[in-house]
């Protein structure tokens, strides 16, 4: 098989993040599939993180939607045939197209599509439905990146490589947790550090696992980055470090940017104060950029998710433009992207404000396209971005939705109402691999089975620019198709066939190329035209490669800018006048805490896959808040217990997480709970829709909230073989183990209603029970065959901590009667062993007592008695001893 | 000379008392037994073993008779007291001896209660407190036997499993709305109940037996409701009552039982009780436990030492073949706190019964059903009263977690 380079192995690609670490997969015979680290692959040479590592347990067929389905007017599904499904989705949006025409159809895809489905998902609805409403996941992810760039370079161009990281003298990471986020790269920082003595600067409000041994850690106040490098880049004009050839040459607009960041940033001390930063961790941050010419400074959501992030993006871009720190080993500006495939789908134009190959909606560029595509009915002006589009769904206005491979009833801002709003679509389908999550059980209309990471073959392009080839190493289950596959035959049945007839993934990657190179005089930065006349074969075993890769050329360029010359129509970079920066929303006496969010080491978005790893669900198994020390006393919440979180668009009820790496007025939630894992998790519906002006991503990381605290009469955990519908009242969150699933729980629930709910819901099973009425203890199991099917355990909050306990129970096989004894007692059952039957009641004396009495060399009742006291009160136990003994005799003399 | 002891009495309660005087004292008095029943001194708590046929009936002998004859103990059974005189300290005996005592000692035991309903002088109604009950039992046990025990106490249902156990067909005809209702609370008596079925005896509760019918023998059982069951046989099992008419006709004060203080001292010097028909301090003992402790106590009374009966907290083991049940103190726990354990699979359930006391939390009661090996362990726990708290969270999983989790 192409790829392989051991007997069985797949080369293939990471699904998690944007560093797209090259994967080594051997199918097993079970349907999983060993995974390591491809040594080979320049973004990780061999190493993984945690997740990566992980994959082989994410592959199962657990909860998969395996077949097409409709949803019935009861709001059941059934099974159907792909024809159905297919021509439900064709119908639906053709019928809707027809009646509220083209801008009431949208499609929502993400950063997990290969780049071969995101551009025919793009053709079709900009080239052959005539709208734009093409938004994606990535919306919440990159788009200020996106913006920030195409303002200052002309085009979404990342100038850098990941050789840049290893080869600078100091890396500054701004609002980016690298170390949890794209943990194969901070290990290539820290080798930096490690070998050629890099130094590594953090700028976060929160102290996060990447600044804990960082040389500079800057805490700012969240949304000021702006202020703090529109004061970087007047110290380095007042240091004379400005590359006054470089901007005289190759940019545009200095002076005024110059002017506008003097407004932004007028001197040291309002700096200080806007930036909630000591003057001297201010002037030592300059001090070490200013003075080191390789410096990268990398950036994450911390800058993109933001309603100023473009305005970020490109305070920190002036930076490297005014010094000439661009283009260069060891320095640049680098957005480190969250998805596997964000960059992919920037390329395909899989954007609303973008057409396709980094083309926008000049009418040129509406022309060429079209008849690159030879589309009847191009899209002539940007469509609805990420939050827009969900605001348009509420409204009615976009009336038809095709959602594919992401979950924006969790991840959108204000989730509930985009959940909501979904619910209320005239048709809406769903492309997906699980038969149930938040967006499905919003009320889809059409689950179209879709192939999954491992199945699905394609390319994805990471942070750097470089594509690698993700390949198929399972068999494509049940019914599941891949999602190039499902959008091509729903076009042809719309009577696309001709511009959709696609053999394969290759032939699509072929047509992508040809069009970043249609009519490109170099103009779009954007240009694979090299690999536009490769053949299947070559695709198959097409090795990671970067862009651009014009047409003759063989290699791509690892840096971009060398030469000073920009993709703008004067080919010089441009120097943006920034806004002085404000959040969208500010604090206020009912909501006076700032809530961030952000992800965990172990999970990945919504924990559709992380989530099945029980490696991974180890890390952190509830949804929780960080809470500043002295906030959580003024509130008063409690390590550990609950607080209630609310915000103006919704509530949340979690886990209190009390940590000096939090910021005092901040609050830190993960966003990676659902529905589907826990009860109150869905940090999503708190958060703040506003949008940057330019970008349009939301401010996911400053929504002004309240946190008060909260309690509940008992805590606790469930875990069971399956999943199981717990009480309404429950407050639970989900996380997979060793032989079945557990959920921390906790209720007000009576230990009466707790059991008679636990006797209800296993009937069928053995049940033991412990009632410990006195202290508000309950505890329950249930067996089967002698198995543990499931068991509850609840106490009165802070006790004893019983999770590993029950753990142990689910992933127990088979138990007898010994350890069944001690199943409840939540301690190990290793050396207490059932005495056996008791003979002596009066004494309490057990066979095993009596038989080990005998072999000890009582010859009589009376010799027992005297040596366990057995037998010598009553008596009635008499006989029983002397018949242990005739026992003993026969079988000695057998 | 030694002085003259004698016991009237030989069952369980004598015989310890005979082995404590003789630890005690060996040479100091000449002992006389004088037992009612036909046959040496036996172990009565396996009547029921012995009617089920787990045991032979020479298995249940407390001592052989050469033990006996080597103590040098004129054991005189299946004779009978007739008359006691407290002031000429003599008693006569029914074939006209006479005995002169300088300590008397009352161990007379209980007789079964039978319960005045028409027809309880018929053939085939029995009561289960002896030998002879045992041997009429097994005489009329024959294929396809039907019986009814009426009581689901402790001794009707060991007798129910019995005759269940040799074939006949038992119905335990109950009046309360559980079994054992004394000793157990509501769920053990359920279990109890359903392996009691399990095992082939058929349990009848709130059965308030009105009449026994039949024309020369028994032939049915009919209820307070109009209802009635055909049976061959009828075992009273309904309780016991202190056999004190002999104590009383001598003078001797009683209430229920022969009045004693802690040394087992009856209203008359050198006359004494012990066993099921003697009172302390307000309560009589059926069970052999105390009646044990009142032995040693006695004996030291005796022979002179200080020694004090302070009341014992009673434990209850039913003895069915594979039932454990264990019951002690304050069962029910009214008004306290409980925690409960159980496992129905394993057919296993305890409760314990928790108050707070002045230095913490005490164990007052327990029931233990189906494993009941730790049932001492509790025991201990309740009479001493001492606090519980730093065993609190291992207590219900018995001493063997609790020792290991305080080491």
């Amino acid at each position: 098989m192409e790829g392989a380079t051991t007997m069985d192995a797949i080369r293939t690609t990471c699904p998690y993040c944007g560093v797209g670490c090259g994967v080594l997969a051997t199918p097993d015979v079970m349907g999983g599939a060993a995974i390591a680290g491809d040594p080979d692959h320049p973004a990780n040479f061999g190493r993984l993180c945690s997740k990566g590592s992980a994959l082989g347990e994410t592959v199962s067929l657990e909860g998969r939607l395996l077949h097409p389905m409709l949803r019935r007017a009861s709001g059941s599904y059934e099974r159907v045939s792909w024809d159905s499904a297919l021509d439900a989705v064709a119908e639906g949006f053709s019928r809707t197209a027809q009646d509220h025409g083209a801008d009431a159809l949208a499609f929502y895809l993400s950063g997990q599509l290969l780049t071969e489905d995101y551009y025919v998902a793009n053709k079709l609805m900009k080239g052959f439905l005539g709208s734009a409403n093409v938004d994606t996941n990535s919306r919440l992810c990159m788009a200020s990146s996106v913006a920030g760039h195409k303002r200052a370079f002309g085009g979404d161009l990342v100038p850098g490589s990941y050789d840049d990281l290893d080869g600078a003298d100091l890396i500054v990471l701004v609002g980016s947790n690298a170390a949890w986020c794209h943990p194969v790269l901070f290990q290539r920082m820290q080798a930096n550090r490690a070998q050629r003595g890099a130094k590594l600067i953090v700028i976060d409000p929160r102290r996060t696992p990447s600044a804990d041994d960082a040389d500079l850690f800057l805490p700012i106040a969240p949304g000021m980055d702006t202020v703090l490098f529109a004061w970087l880049l007047q110290e380095i004009v007042a240091r004379g470090a400005v590359d006054a050839a470089f901007i005289e040459r190759h940019t545009s607009g200095f002076d005024a940017a110059l002017e506008t960041a003097r407004q932004i940033a007028p001197d040291l001390a309002s700096v200080a104060a806007g930036c909630r930063l000591e003057p001297g961790l201010i002037n030592a941050f300059c001090d070490m950029w200013i003075d080191t010419q390789r410096v990268v400074t990398a950036w994450s959501q911390g800058v993109n998710q933001s309603a100023q992030g473009t305005d970020k993006v490109d305070a920190i871009i002036h930076c490297h433009l005014a010094s000439g720190r661009i283009g260069k080993v060891g320095a640049g500006p680098f957005s480190l992207t969250g998805q596997p495939n964000a960059m992919g789908g920037r390329e395909v134009g899989g954007l609303a404000n973008m057409l396709a190959a980094h083309m926008g909606f000049a009418p040129a560029e509406v022309d060429r396209v079209g008849r690159f595509w030879k589309a009847p009915q191009m899209a002539q002006r940007e469509g609805l971005k990420a939050v827009q589009m969900f605001d348009a769904i509420a409204q009615k206005r976009v009336r038809a939705l095709w959602v594919m491979a992401t979950n924006p009833a969790v991840s959108l801002p204000k989730a509930d109402h985009a959940r909501a709003a979904l619910g209320a679509l005239d048709f809406f389908a769903i492309s997906e691999v699980l038969l149930s999550n938040d967006t499905l059980n919003a009320g889809a209309h059409v689950l179209l089975p879709a192939a999954a990471w491992g199945e699905k073959d394609g390319s994805v392009t990471n942070s750097e620019r470089r594509i690698s080839r993700q390949r198929r190493f399972l068999p494509l289950p049940g019914e599941a198709r891949p999602d190039w596959w499902i959008i091509c035959d729903v076009a042809r049945r719309m009577g696309f066939g001709e511009a959709f007839s696609f053999a394969g993934p290759a032939e699509i990657f072929r047509e992508h190329a040809a069009l970043s190179a249609f009519e490109n005089d170099g103009a779009r930065g954007f240009d694979i035209g090299g690999l536009a006349q490769m053949s299947g074969e070559t695709y198959d075993q097409l090795a990671p490669v970067q862009w651009p890769l014009r047409m003759g050329e063989s290699a791509g360029a690892a840096r971009l800018f060398a030469d000073g010359v920009f993709p703008t129509p004067d080919g010089r970079a441009r120097f943006v006048e920034l806004s002085k920066p404000s959040l969208s929303m500010a604090t206020s006496p009912d909501f006076p805490l700032m809530l961030n969010t952000g992800r965990l080491r172990d999970q990945w978005h919504t924990m559709t896959r992380t989530g099945r790893s029980l490696r991974l669900g180890a890390h952190a198994p509830e949804p929780c808040v960080s809470v500043n020390p002295q906030d959580a006393a003024q509130l008063g919440l409690t390590h550990g217990g609950f607080a209630h979180i609310a915000s103006p668009f919704g509530e949340a009820l979690l886990r209190v997480d009390v940590t000096d790496a939090q910021e005092r007025g901040g609050v830190f939630a993960p966003i990676h709970w659902s529905a589907q894992t826990s009860s109150h998790g869905r940090v999503g519906a708190l958060v703040n829709p506003a949008t940057d002006p330019f970008s349009g991503q939301p401010e996911l990381k400053a929504t002004p909230v309240q946190a008060t605290p909260m309690s509940f009469a008992r805590e606790g955990a469930f875990v069971g073989r399956a999943p199981v519908e717990l009480p309404d009242t429950f407050w639970w969150a989900r996380v997979t183990l060793s032989g079945g699933v557990g959920y921390r729980v906790a209720s007000d629930w009576s230990i009466l209603e707790a059991s008679a709910w636990f006797e209800q819901s296993f009937a069928g099973c053995e049940i033991a029970e412990l009632l410990d009425a006195p202290q508000g203890l309950y505890r329950a199991a249930a067996f089967k065959d002698g198995r543990l099917e499931a068991a509850l355990f609840l106490a009165p909050p802070q006790g004893e901590p019983v999770w590993d306990s029950l753990k142990d129970l689910l992933a127990a096989e088979v138990m007898d009667d010994s350890r069944r004894r001690f199943a409840l007692s939540v301690r190990d059952a290793g050396g207490l062993m059932d005495r056996g039957p008791m003979v002596c009641a009066c004494f309490g004396v057990s066979q095993a007592v009596i038989r080990a009495a005998i072999e000890a060399g009582a010859p009589d009742a009376a010799a027992v008695g005297a040596a366990v006291k057995a037998g010598t009160n009553c008596g009635s136990c008499v006989p029983e001893i002397r018949k242990l003994l005739a026992a003993a005799r026969v079988a000695q003399s057998a | 000379m030694r002085e003259r002891l004698v016991i009237i009495g030989g069952g369980m309660a004598a015989t310890r008392l005979v082995e404590e005087v003789i630890a005690c004292a060996p040479h100091r008095f000449a002992i006389t037994v004088i037992g009612a029943e036909a046959r040496l001194p036996y172990n009565r708590v396996l009547l029921s073993s012995l009617l089920a046929q787990d045991v032979s009936e020479a298995d249940i002998d407390l001592k052989p008779a050469a033990w006996w004859r080597a103590q040098g103990v004129d054991l005189r059974f299946g004779a009978r007291v007739t008359g006691v005189d407290a002031q000429g300290s003599s008693v006569t005996l029914d074939d006209g001896s006479v005995l002169a005592w300088d300590k008397l000692v009352f161990a007379t035991g209980s007789n079964a209660v039978r319960l005045p309903l028409p027809g309880a002088n018929l053939p085939g109604v029995l009561t289960f407190r002896d030998c002879a009950d045992v041997e009429q039992m097994r005489a009329a046990i024959k294929p396809g036997a039907r019986a009814a025990v009426i009581g689901g106490g402790l001794l009707g249902l060991e007798a129910a499993y019995g005759l269940a156990k040799a074939g006949v067909d038992v119905t335990v005809v109950h009046v309360m709305d559980r079994l054992m209702e004394r000793q157990l609370d509501a769920t053990a008596a359920g279990l109890l109940k359903q392996d009691l079925e399990r095992r082939g005896v058929h349990v009848m509760l709130d059965a308030k037996s009105a009449a026994i019918l039949g024309a020369e023998k028994v032939e049915a059982l009919a209820f307070s409701d109009g209802q009635n069951i055909c049976v061959d046989m009828v075992v009273m099992a309904v309780g016991v009552a202190p056999n004190i008419q002999l104590a009383a006709a001598a003078g001797l004060a009683t209430k229920r039982g022969v009045l004693v203080d802690d040394a087992m001292r009856s209203s008359i010097e050198n006359i004494f009780a012990l066993g099921e028909c003697a009172e302390h301090r307000g309560l009589v003992y059926g069970l052999v436990q105390p009646a044990y402790e009142q032995a040693r106590v006695l004996a030291q009374a005796l022979c002179d030492h200080d020694a004090a009966f302070e009341g014992a907290v009673t434990a209850t083991n039913l003895k069915v073949s594979g039932i454990g049940v264990f019951s002690a103190g304050d069962y029910l726990g009214e008004g306290a706190q409980a925690l409960v354990w159980r496992d129905h699979g394993l057919r296993r359930y305890r409760k314990l019964v928790l108050r707070e006391g002045a230095q913490g939390t005490v164990l007052v009661g327990c029931v233990l059903y189906g494993e009941t090996s730790d049932g001492l362990w509790y025991l201990d726990l309740i009479t001493s009263a001492q606090p519980i708290d730093h065993l609190r969270n291992d207590l219900i999983f018995g001493p063997a977690l609790c020792a290991r989790e305080a080491a």
